[in-house]
C-alpha cells in the first residue's frame, strides 16, 4: 500500500495542473476537478490494476470510466502522471489539434480514454457493457465509474441502475461525486435529488459512503467496495466532495463549476498548491 | 433482365435478420445481441435460446442499451442492438452520437418496422427520417436491404465490417426476389440494364420499382434499375456511370425526401453531374394507420408513382 503522504503529494501535483491546464486554456471546469482530484489520484495510484501502455479492449486490467466528462482536465493529469502520456502534453488543453479535447474523447486517440462523454449519463450503461463482456470472457478484473451529482437527473442513469441490478452486474463500482452543485446553482435549488441513498438502495444496489476530500477515508471507502463487490449487487459509493477543493476562493460554491481563473487569480491558487512532481 | 426477377413468395425482411442471427451465433463468438424488449418482433428467439449467456434483455430502456452495446464493442464483443427502427434512431441519436459514432465503436444497429409499412400502429411508429439521422453521424455505414435473403446477408456481412452500422428493415412479408447471394457494403447492384433513365432504388421500395420497370420496358421505355443497399457509403460510381448513359433520375424510398437516398444522389449529382431527377419518397408528412399497401398508394411509394416520376423526368431530359 502506498504511503499516504506520497498520495498527498500526487493530489497536489494535480490540482496544480488542473489550474494551470484551465488557466492557459482560459477555460474549463476547475470546481469538480478540484472536488475530485483526491479520489482520481486514489483509485490510479493505489487501487486500480491498471497498465499505462493502454489497450483499448482493457482485458486482465481494472478499467475507469469518466462520466462527468467536464471534469476532464483532472482525468487528464491523473493519466498523465500515471504515465499514459507526457505531462508535456497537458500544455495543449482545449487547444486547436490537441488529444487534450473540453471533453474526454477517443477519436484522437488519446491513451487512457475508451469512450467519449461530456454529454451526460451516459457512462454508467457504457461501463456495463464493459461489465458484461469481463464476465463473459471470465475476467475478475473490476470496472469504476464515476458520475456527478446533478448528473443523477438524466433519466439513462436509473435505466442503467435498474439494469445493473437486474443483471446483478457486482463487478461494477460507481462513485458519485456528491458536492450538491451544478451549474444553475445548488442541487436542490435546481431538481432535488431526495433521498439519494434510499433512490439507490430501492434500485438493488449497494450503498456505500466515503468522504471525498479524505485521502484515508477515500482508500477505506474504496477498500470496502472491493470487499463487497463480487457479491450479487452492483456498488455505488456516495462520495462528498467540496468543489473546488484544496482553492479557497473556488471551494463551497457552483460559480466555478465551468469558469476559468484569470492571471491574478491562478496566481493565487496556485500558492495554496505545493508543487510535488513538477509542473509541466 | 427484368423478366427474370420474379416473386418467390413473401417473408418479411425482419426474418432475414433474425435467421441471419441464428447463424451468426453459430460462426462468431464475438456476436453478442440486445434487445429493448421486442425479442419476438425482431425474431431473434432462437439466437436466445442457442446462446442465452450472449444475449441481454434491457428491458424498455433503449438509450441503455446503446450504452451497454458501446462498452460491450469496448471490450472486444460485436453487439447487435435490436428494436424497433423509431426507437433505434430519434429516440437515442446523442447516445449512438456520442458513445457509438463519435468513439467509432464498433456496434451494429438493428432496426425493423421501419417506415410506412409498418402498418396499422400509424405514424408514432413509422419512422421516417432514420436514413437522414444516422447518415449525418460521420463514420457510420447505413444499409437498407430490400428483401428476406438480402438483409440475411447484410446482417452476416456486417459483422466482418469494424464500424458503426445502422441496418434498417421492416415489418410486412414481402416478395422474396433476390435470391441468395454474397453481400457487399457499398457496392450497388445493377437489376436491369436500360438507356432512357436511370432507376435507383433501396429497401422495400426496390420490390415496387421491379414492378415498374417491368410496365416501364413493356411501353418501351429502357430502364437501368439498380439497388442502392448501401446508402452510406454511397457507391459513387455506380451512380456515376448510369447517370452518364441515362442523363436522367428517379430515386424511391420508403423514407423523407429530405436526408434520404435521393438527397445523397442529388447531392453527389450536383457536385460531379447535374441531372433531371426526380424523387418518389415522403415528402415532409408524417404517415397514419392503414395496411402497408393503402398506406404506399397513399403516400405515393407505389409502383404507378415510380412510373410517373420516370414519364416526368423523361420529359425534363435534355
Amino acid at each position: 500500500m502506498a504511503d499516504i503522504n506520497e498520495l498527498k503529494c500526487v493530489a497536489s501535483q494535480v490540482r496544480r495542473d488542473i489550474v494551470r491546464m484551465v488557466s492557459m486554456a482560459k477555460s474549463g471546469h476547475p470546481g469538480g476537478s478540484l472536488g475530485c482530484a483526491d479520489f482520481l489520484t486514489a483509485l490510479y495510484f493505489e487501487v486500480m490494476d491498471h497498465d499505462p501502455a493502454f489497450n483499448m479492449n482493457g482485458k486482465n486490467e481494472d478499467v475507469f470510466f469518466l462520466s462527468n466528462g467536464h471534469i476532464s482536465p483532472l482525468w487528464y493529469s491523473v493519466l498523465s502522471r500515471s504515465g499514459y502520456f507526457k505531462t508535456e502534453e497537458m500544455a495543449t488543453f482545449r487547444k486547436i489539434n490537441s488529444r487534450l479535447q473540453g471533453h474526454p474523447a477517443t477519436h484522437e486517440g488519446l491513451p487512457g480514454v475508451r469512450v467519449a462523454s461530456g454529454s451526460l449519463g451516459q457512462g454508467l450503461s457504457v461501463a456495463i457493457g464493459v461489465a458484461l463482456a469481463k464476465r463473459l470472457d471470465g475476467d475478475d478484473k473490476t470496472i469504476y465509474a464515476l458520475t456527478g451529482d446533478g448528473e443523477l437527473q438524466e433519466g439513462q442513469i436509473w435505466e442503467a441502475a435498474m439494469f445493473a441490478a437486474h443483471h446483478k452486474v457486482d463487478n461494477l463500482i460507481v462513485t458519485v461525486d456528491w458536492n450538491g452543485q451544478q451549474i444553475d446553482g445548488a442541487n436542490d435549488d435546481v431538481i432535488s435529488l431526495g433521498d439519494l441513498e434510499g433512490k439507490w438502495r430501492t434500485f438493488g444496489w449497494e450503498v456505500l459512503h466515503m468522504n471525498g476530500n479524505d485521502m484515508e477515508d477515500l482508500l477505506r471507502g474504496l477498500r470496502e467496495a472491493k470487499e463487497k463487490s463480487r457479491k450479487g449487487k452492483p456498488i455505488v459509493i456516495l462520495m462528498k466532495t467540496e468543489m473546488g477543493a484544496g482553492v479557497d476562493f473556488m471551494m463551497g460554491t457552483h460559480k466555478w463549476h465551468g469558469v476559468a481563473p484569470n492571471a491574478e487569480q491562478t496566481e493565487v491558487a496556485l500558492a495554496q498548491l505545493e508543487e510535488t512532481l513538477g509542473d509541466f | 433482365m427484368i423478366s427474370n426477377i420474379v416473386s418467390e413468395g413473401k417473408k418479411a425482411t425482419r426474418n432475414g435478420f433474425g435467421d441471419a442471427m441464428t447463424e451468426l451465433g453459430q460462426q462468431n463468438p464475438n456476436v453478442v445481441a440486445l434487445c429493448a424488449d421486442l425479442v419476438g418482433s425482431l425474431k431473434i428467439q432462437q439466437f436466445i435460446a442457442n446462446h442465452p449467456e450472449r444475449f441481454f434483455q434491457v428491458g424498455i430502456a433503449e438509450a441503455n442499451m446503446i450504452g451497454i452495446a458501446a462498452g460491450l464493442a469496448t471490450a472486444g464483443k460485436i453487439p447487435y442492438t435490436t428494436t424497433f427502427a423509431n426507437f433505434s434512431t430519434g429516440r437515442v441519436y446523442d447516445q449512438i452520437r456520442q458513445s457509438v459514432a463519435y468513439s467509432h465503436k464498433n456496434v451494429k444497429i438493428c432496426a425493423s418496422h421501419a417506415g410506412l409499412t409498418l402498418g396499422e400502429d400509424g405514424a408514432t411508429h413509422q419512422i421516417l427520417e432514420d436514413i437522414g439521422m444516422m447518415k449525418m453521424l460521420p463514420g457510420f455505414t447505413v444499409i437498407n436491404p430490400c428483401d428476406y435473403a438480402q438483409t440475411k446477408a447484410a446482417t452476416l456481412a456486417i459483422a466482418e465490417h469494424h464500424g458503426p452500422v445502422y441496418l434498417r428493415f421492416g415489418r410486412p412479408g414481402w416478395p422474396m426476389f433476390m435470391g441468395d447471394q454474397p453481400f457487399e457494403i457499398g457496392k450497388a447492384l445493377p437489376l436491369n440494364e436500360g438507356s432512357d433513365v436511370s432507376i435507383f432504388a433501396t429497401g422495400h421500395l426496390v420490390w415496387k420499382a421491379v414492378e415498374a420497370v417491368k410496365e416501364l420496358e413493356a411501353e418501351g421505355i429502357s430502364c437501368d434499375l439498380i439497388n442502392i443497399h448501401t446508402i452510406k457509403p454511397l457507391d459513387e460510381e455506380a451512380v456515376l456511370d448510369s447517370v452518364l448513359k441515362t442523363k436522367c433520375v428517379v430515386t424511391a424510398e420508403e423514407h423523407q425526401m429530405n436526408g434520404g437516398l435521393g438527397d445523397s444522389i442529388a447531392q453527389l449529382l450536383a457536385r460531379k453531374l447535374p441531372t433531371p431527377m426526380e424523387f418518389v419518397a415522403v415528402k415532409d408528412s408524417f404517415g397514419e394507420s392503414g395496411t402497408p399497401d393503402d398506406l404506399l398508394k397513399k403516400y405515393g411509394l407505389d409502383s404507378s408513382d415510380i412510373i410517373s416520376a420516370v414519364k416526368s423526368v423523361l420529359q425534363r431530359k435534355k
